[in-house]
């Protein structure tokens, strides 16, 4: 190896390490999934899965409204809110801080004739709340959240019904 | 003897199968990987979304296979393609040749290019004053990149691709000099990228300038790679008032804030029954439409964390007012476009949880 190939291996190193040093975002902060099938259609399996999963939907929110009435022109555009009634219910009283991440949710973003189904990883819960018995409730929810979003994508592309 | 030669043949047959299968099973593998890792924002057949399209026929002939797979596994910190440091080799292999297989043109054999690793020789200083004359108009001042995550819905999308940031670690870590060398003197069709040895520049010009972008490597850190620290996921303050009171506190805050309220309903409300409610719960829903806008435009993902929500509630005889730190969660998306917006909307929570409970 001669000087010029240490130099350009040295450099490659350098720049990797601190990369991986860096307090970048990871691939899994986020759970996405994009469905072969258009917004309506998707908002209504999303709601049926979410439910078959054992969970409630408790409220979709627009979020399109306020901007087209503001004059801005958007696709379709919404965050389904769900939980269990039991851990909405318990989970703030022992620790009430994270009554701010409650209830779970999903943003559905229309891309023309797809939908995006984007929701926070809640294992990353885990690193807001250190609280050791938490990190089974968060990887459960980690679980189910995978789980509603792959379920929505197969059964819309008709891999699963 | 004839048996031996059976044996052999038998042999030479399983291995010509084995490399037979061995593509076919790395081309199902890595649609699946790219199905499940890439898809959401590249676009199922590579025509782009969130993220930038990679089939464009131009862009595949002109990247290497280590470029793909180096992007991959570092990303593009604080330009929302994040680091994908848990798939094994053989896992970004399989995507990189599931993207390989939308740059076959039907009229010729797609090869992948190949650059050498060596250092193209050129004068930065010379460079800087070329790319800022050539360059900086799409790639920004300081190699900055093109505004915007590139999704259809936040931005009409009469451009094709966005011009990536030149400055970021990620992409100097995944591009050799030759690589931006042969894009700058072949450019991409269909893309705003021309070929600048075709706009008259010289090869040493072009030289110059791949010495400039290199020199980024040596510079104090992009401002497009930084993503926000904060210490607390959620923003809380203890109020001197009862959840009702606080609450009409919030109100008027919220306003005189130019956000507009939303709605005010309890945590628990479509989850037990009409009137069950438990009313010392309490979540209050604001908006300041031009900030969501400006937010939506940035990055769509945002919504995750829309509207802006204020939680009161009564535990063990206090009151708190809460909210999740958006400083905090920006990191989340990668995207050093939202920080000013973070940081922004941080003070704004602090400032009206700090005037609900005075």
């Amino acid at each position: 190896m001669n000087g010029k190939m240490i130099k350009q291996y040295g450099r490659w190193l350098v720049v990797s390490l601190g990369l991986l040093c860096a307090p970048l975002a990871g691939a899994d902060e986020l759970i996405m999934v994009r469905v072969h099938s258009t917004f309506p259609e998707t908002m209504t399996t999303l709601q049926e899965v979410i439910r078959k999963q054992g969970y409630t939907v408790s409220r979709v929110q627009r979020v399109d409204v306020g901007l087209t009435k503001t004059g801005y022109k958007t696709a379709e555009y919404r965050v389904v809110f769900f939980g269990k009634p039991k851990e909405i219910d318990e989970l703030p009283s022992r620790y009430p801080k994270l009554a701010a991440y409650l209830p779970l949710k999903v943003t559905v973003i229309a891309e023309r004739d797809e939908t995006l189904l984007v929701s926070l990883n809640p294992i990353l819960l885990g690193d807001f709340f250190l609280q050791p018995e938490l990190k089974k409730t968060f990887a459960a929810w980690e679980k189910a959240v995978r789980n509603i979003l792959d379920r929505v994508r197969m059964e819309e592309e008709g891999l699963i019904k | 003897m004839l048996r031996g030669h059976n044996l052999m043949y038998r042999i030479l047959l399983l291995v010509v199968i084995a490399g037979l299968v061995q593509p076919v099973q790395a081309a199902v593998d890595g649609a699946r990987l790219y199905t499940q890792n890439c898809a959401a924002c590249h676009g199922a057949k590579g025509a782009g979304g969130v993220g930038v399209p990679l089939s464009l026929h131009d862009f595949l002939d002109s990247i290497s296979d280590e470029y793909l797979r180096k992007t991959i596994r570092l990303g593009r910190p604080g330009r929302v393609m994040p680091a994908f440091r848990m798939l094994s080799d053989d896992d970004v292999n399989a995507i990189v040749q599931h993207i390989r297989s939308w740059g076959h043109k039907p009229e010729r054999v797609h090869t992948a290019p190949v650059f050498s690793a060596q250092s193209v020789k050129g004068d930065a200083l010379r460079g800087k004053a070329l790319f800022a004359k050539n360059c900086a108009s799409c790639h920004g001042a300081n190699g900055e990149g093109g505004a915007g995550t590139g999704v259809t819905m936040s931005r009409p999308r009469n451009l094709p691709i966005l011009a990536p940031a030149l400055n970021n670690p990620g992409f100097l870590a995944a591009a050799s000099d030759e690589m931006i060398k042969a894009t700058l003197m072949k450019g991409r069709d269909n893309t705003p990228m021309a070929s600048f040895l075709k706009q008259g520049l010289s090869e040493q010009d072009i030289n110059d300038v791949v010495a400039y972008v290199r020199a980024y490597e040596r510079s104090s850190g992009a401002k497009t790679a930084e993503v926000l620290t904060s210490e607390s996921a959620v923003i809380v303050r203890e109020s001197p008032y009862s959840v009702e009171e606080t609450v009409a506190n919030l109100k008027s805050t919220i306003l005189g804030n130019n956000f507009r309220l939303i709605r005010i309903q309890p945590l628990d409300q479509g989850f037990v029954d009409k009137g069950k409610e438990n009313k010392s719960r309490i979540m209050v829903y604001s908006c300041n439409f031009n900030f969501l806008n400006e937010a939506l435009k940035v990055d769509p993902r945002v919504g995750l964390f829309l509207p802006c929500r204020v939680t009161v509630m009564e535990h063990k005889g206090k009151v708190l007012v809460m909210t999740v730190n958006p400083k905090r969660l920006s990191a989340i998306f990668n995207n050093s476009e939202l920080n000013r917006l973070c940081e922004e909307m941080s003070k704004i929570y602090v400032e009206m949880l700090e005037e609900a409970v005075l």
